[in-house]
């Protein structure tokens, strides 16, 4: 690990002040944000992140939990996923948020992990984590030795010729099921982006991730009530009961009227190279009965664009019986 | 004069909580890495980048400039470290011969070429992370398709296995495959040397102090005198801990060097490379019946990988030879060579793997007879050891088979694929049998009887976390006649008698002798002194006329209570203590009158919900037969412990050797998956205490293993009856499941 400096504060403006003369906000940043450190640090130990100094965030004064008058949420950007998790309010009006948090990794992460933090988490890509290795993300223009290598656990929808790495947040899938938007305040004043444009497919520059610049400032999510009578459900599959990222999941929001399918948000992880929004298999359910096969239609046309690699096709049929049977939990719950 | 103890309330056999327990829950046990010294520095090893190659150039001069850098070490400059001498007795043996920085070739990923030694461990890594090294390098191979590159040795042989497999019309040719594996111990290895100018004090994570001794010595080339080793407590081993790796000589070398004491403890990723691990396995079986189940042929035939200098044998057919009654048979075995760190032992080396493809291939076999696979095993059972031609010591494989059975409720099994059904989950009942050897190495021990009413027994073993303190303690309470409280365990010093390795399943049985031995030798002493001592009591009756009980000297024709104590007998002497001497040959070497082992059976559950490709075990039943269990709470953990590892091995665990760089890929716990809690459902575990007294007076054999044996086996089982799909390469994954969509 590098020697960095280290600096907290606890003044929103202050903190982008400190972080604007970064080079970049993406991979191999010099300037960085410290939220729980449970990605950040755990990077900086295999080197694979090298800042010269930390902003230590954890003292800003966004570590809260407001429901809005229209019923949604306002989620600090420093809220702890366990309090995010097991906040009653989210428990009944946002289930789907609750469950993928409650699925990803351990207690004791959560415990430390941040909601701002959560949504910039990094991929598990082997390569990318090891610095003996080529890696387009971590390294510009030197080489994606997962496509000829080991890529069971990666992507197969938005990869591109440069990377392939998924996306792994739990969190991120049902916050994009839920449409949220992302709040960043940053030396250009306030912005609020939508979760589908704040993720960057891969193309040629995986190193590039998100619409983050430097000095940029998550400092909320917003999330809109779920329509009166919805149901939801985040379905993770993954080797072991507990405690892995997912080889496939599906968050999904519906609702039903009179045994036909009136709207339905639909979102898939450890499939994307982002949190993958379904579109197509909302469009493809939505006015359809709530029928097993009309499920699995609904995920054939999810995948339908799948581009599989050496050791992951099995995640195309994985990822497609995950989000039929995740329809049919919240059609029947 | 035999300290023959009323039993009703001796300890061995009761359900006892670890004597160290508290220490372990409050932080005070001291593991390796808990010791400090003064002016102690750290050193980390600085690991290959490529895994075939040499070393053009190592640059270390950024390095040495570093804060807090005391130095960076290589084969130029550590000082001369020298080969262990070839030993087939486990008293001085290592997996990995080379010493370290032996020569520029590179041969494994993660091989060291060089150490750092900083103020800090976070200097020395950074320094570490700073070396330079420029190598000349090959194409490894890390080729998972095992080739034969060593001649094929018939292991065992009886009849003509291929005439009868040829003549054969129900038979089964078919090749199973487990991967390799690493132990993933939750104490990394770690080494902590200090040198006095002339010994060596080595404070090492190993699970046997004296052959680590025994080993250093040679490697550091200096007597067996100037080296002492002490492992008082390990956060377990797992068989990666039986023989030193790099990162103890080299601590060493560098204490002497340096004249510093030097820790060093190796990462996580390190332990993939440079600490052992279980090799892949291939293995073809052969297997033949006639239409009524009787086997008529066996062959198993297998390699395993291992690396370009040492020869690791996995040794898969130890259990064929024995296991089934069946007139031809033939092992062979022939090693295939990789450019990966040398293999170790791993919890039931052999066996483990061995069995998962014969007790698979049975579960086939059955099929193709439309035989219930227990059945199959009842009518298969033989009278006497086939191998060796000698009676069986202990043998209740058929009761472990029917208990189990009667426990699982194995009659209620419909055969056909995918028929049973709970919850709206496919079930699949699996079952395989297990088997383990049953020997002692030579122990000496000593008991002293102390004049403040307590007892000791020391030895040069070690606790590896299995509960040797507490079972030790149990034998001496017994032993003496002493409650629990009242005994003192000492462990984990290469200076005192020389102990058994905790390796085998075998450290109980092989000390059981040793220290009722030196029980008695202190009894004896203790009633001579009774007799001896001008003025006493007992002062000059006959020894014969007198007897210990319970802890207490009386003559026989009175009772214990109008005796003395022995604490009595002592101050009236004026001793401090009285010692007895103990010790107990081994048990391999010369044709042996039975044939020693421990058998089990497994039944295992999975549920299968194809809807969603989950797949868990979701009930076990194990039923062990391995003789007295002297702790069934010790007991019970063992076997349950194994259990989760079997889970493990069955659906998770493998190392990925990547083939361009020939590193392991996944080394690391997020990546290496391992069971979680999660994964682990009620385990239920039966042991049939048969006590066999010929490895011993208690009739007690080893546990530590049997229970991972046979276990992936009974699941794979059990996955084919769920799903139709047979799954010869371990560990089942869900792709394996989805391999026809
Ligand atoms: C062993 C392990 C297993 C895991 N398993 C799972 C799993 O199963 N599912 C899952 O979803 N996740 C899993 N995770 C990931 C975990 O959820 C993330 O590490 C965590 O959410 C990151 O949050 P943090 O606050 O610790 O981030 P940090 O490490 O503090 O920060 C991460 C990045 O975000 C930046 N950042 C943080 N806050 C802000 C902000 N407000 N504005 C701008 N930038 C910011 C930092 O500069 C840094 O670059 C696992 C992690 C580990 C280590
Ligand atoms: S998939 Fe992406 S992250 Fe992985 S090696 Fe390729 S470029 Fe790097």
């Amino acid at each position: 690990m590098k020697l960095f400096a280290y600096e907290k504060t606890s003044d929103v403006s202050d903190a982008i002040k400190k972080t604007s003369n970064s080079d970049t906000a993406q991979q191999g940043a010099k300037i960085r944000f410290v939220a729980g450190g449970t990605t950040l640090l755990d990077l900086m130990k295999l080197s694979v992140e090298t800042p010269d100094s930390l902003v230590d965030i954890n003292r800003l004064p966004l570590d809260k939990i407001e429901t809005t008058s229209d019923g949604g949420l306002k989620i600090g950007a420093l809220v702890r996923n366990s309090d995010l998790a097991n906040h009653p309010y989210v428990k009944s009006h946002f289930p789907v948020l609750s469950e993928a948090l409650l699925s990803g990794a351990s207690a004791q992460l959560r415990n430390m992990a941040t909601t701002g933090g959560n949504l910039l988490q990094r991929t598990r890509c082997v390569y990318f984590r090891d610095t003996a290795y080529a890696c387009n993300k971590r390294e510009p223009g030197s080489g994606c030795p997962a496509i000829e290598g080991e890529n069971r656990t990666l992507a197969i929808l938005g990869t591109s010729d440069s990377c392939i790495a998924t996306n792994p947040s739990d969190m991120n899938v049902a916050l994009t099921a839920l449409e949220a938007t992302i709040v960043i305040n940053g030396p250009g004043g306030e912005r609020a982006v939508a979760i589908d444009d704040f993720y960057t497919l891969p193309g040629s520059t995986p190193h590039i991730e998100n619409v983050l610049k430097p000095g940029d400032l998550i400092t909320h999510v917003l999330v809109k009530a779920m329509p009166a009578g919805s149901k939801s459900v985040y379905l993770k599959l993954r080797d072991r009961a507990s405690y892995e990222f997912a080889l496939a999941s599906a968050a999904v929001i519906v609702q039903v009227d009179a045994g036909k399918v009136s709207r339905a948000r639909i979102a898939l992880g450890g499939v994307g190279t982002k949190p993958w929004r379904a579109i197509e298999a909302e469009k493809s359910i939505t006015g359809s009965a709530a029928t097993p096969e009309n499920f699995r239609k609904a995920a054939e046309e999810a995948l339908r664009n799948a581009k599989p690699q050496s050791q992951n096709k099995f995640k195309i049929e994985l990822s497609k019986r995950c989000l039929s049977h995740a329809l049919k939990l919240a059609t029947t719950s | 004069m035999p300290a023959t103890q009323d039993k009703s309330n001796s300890p061995v056999g009761r359900e006892m909580k670890r004597i160290d327990g508290p220490l372990k829950v409050t932080g005070n046990a001291t593991y390796t890495s808990d010791h400090n010294f003064p002016g102690m520095l750290y050193a980390v090893p600085v690991g290959a980048t490529i895994a075939n190659g040499t070393i053009t150039k190592l640059d270390t001069t950024d390095a040495e400039k570093m804060p807090g850098v005391k130095g960076i070490f290589h084969r130029a400059n550590i000082g001369k470290l020298f080969r262990v001498a070839p030993n087939s007795d486990f008293n001085a043996f290592s997996d990995e011969d080379r010493p370290p920085f032996e020569d520029d070739v590179i041969r494994y990923y993660g091989q060291y070429v060089a150490v750092a030694v900083a103020e800090t461990f976070e200097q020395a890594t950074a320094a570490a992370q700073a070396v330079k090294v420029a190598y000349s390098e090959k194409k490894p191979n890390v080729e998972k398709q095992l080739t034969a590159d060593t001649k094929v040795k018939v292991e065992s042989e009886r009849g003509d296995a291929q005439k009868a497999f040829d003549a054969a019309t129900i038979k089964l040719d078919a090749t199973y495959v487990t991967p390799a594996e690493t132990h993933n111990v939750i104490e990394l290895h770690s080494s902590v040397a200090v040198f006095d100018g002339t010994a060596f004090t080595l404070y090492e994570t190993t699970q046997g102090v004296v052959n680590h001794r025994n080993v250093l010595c040679q490697v550091l080339g200096v007597e067996p005198e100037q080296v002492k080793v002490i492992s008082k407590f390990l956060g377990s081993g797992f068989g990666s801990k039986i023989t030193p790796w790099p990162q103890s000589a080299v601590a060493a070398a560098l204490a002497r060097k340096l004249r510093k004491p030097i820790k060093i403890v190796i990462s996580r990723k390190m332990a993939f490379h440079a600490a052992g691990h279980r090799p892949r396995t291939q293995q073809r079986v052969r297997i033949s019946a006639d239409s009524n189940g009787k086997l008529t042929s066996l062959q198993h035939d297998y390699l395993n990988h291992t690396s370009l200098l040492d020869d690791y044998k996995e040794n898969c057919g130890e259990c064929t030879k024995y296991l089934y009654s069946c007139p031809n048979l033939r092992i062979t075995t022939a090693l295939s060579r990789r450019h990966i760190g040398t293999p170790t032992s791993m919890r039931g080396p052999g066996a483990v793997p061995g069995l998962f493809a014969t007790e698979s291939a049975l579960d086939e076999l059955a099929i193709k007879l439309k035989m219930d696979p227990l059945q199959l095993r009842l009518l298969n059972e033989p009278q006497k050891d086939e191998d060796l031609n000698i009676p069986f010591a202990s043998r209740h494989l058929i009761e472990c088979y029917k208990t189990g059975a009667d426990k699982f409720g194995w009659s209620k099994r419909d055969p056909k694929i995918g028929s049973m059904k709970r919850d709206g989950l496919t079930l699949g009942w699996g079952m395989a049998g297990a088997a383990w050897i049953a020997e002692r190495f030579p122990a000496e021990a000593t008991v002293e009887l102390r004049n403040d009413g307590t007892a000791k027994v020391a030895t040069g073993t070690q606790d590896i976390g299995t509960g040797t303190y507490t079972v030790l303690a149990q034998i001496l309470a017994d032993k003496v006649g002493l409650s629990i409280d009242k005994c003192e365990v000492v462990l984990g010093d290469s200076s005192l008698p020389p102990g058994p390795l905790s390796g085998g399943s075998m450290a109980t049985a092989s000390l059981i002798p040793a220290v009722s031995k030196a029980a008695e030798k202190a009894i004896g002493t203790l009633l001579n002194a009774a007799i001896k001592t001008p003025g006493a009591k007992y002062f000059g009756v006959d020894q014969k006329d007198m007897k210990y009980t319970e802890g207490r000297v009386h003559k026989k024709d009175e009772p214990a209570s109008a005796g003395l104590s022995f604490q009595q007998v002592l101050d009236s002497g004026n001793f401090k203590f009285i010692l007895g001497k103990g010790s107990s040959p081994s048990t391999f070497g010369g044709k042996p009158e039975s044939s020693k082992h421990s058998y089990g059976a497994h039944f295992v559950e999975v549920t299968w919900q194809e809807e969603i490709a989950r797949l868990r075990v979701s009930r076990v039943v194990t039923v062990i037969d391995a003789g007295k269990i002297i702790n069934p709470k010790a007991g019970r953990n063992q076997i349950e412990g194994a259990v989760v590892m079997g889970i493990g091995m069955a659906l998770f665990e493998h190392t990925n050797y990547e083939p361009t760089k020939g590193a392991p890929l996944n080394s690391n716990l997020a990546d290496y998956i391992l069971a979680v809690n999660a994964d682990v459902p009620n385990l239920e575990v039966h042991f049939l205490e048969y006590e066999n007294k010929d490895l011993n007076e208690y009739g007690a054999r080893g546990i530590g293993e049997i229970g991972l044996a046979g276990f992936a086996a009974a699941t794979a089982n059990a996955v084919h009856h769920a799903t139709g799909i047979r799954i010869r390469e371990l560990p089942i994954r869900i792709e394996d499941l989805l391999a026809d969509v």
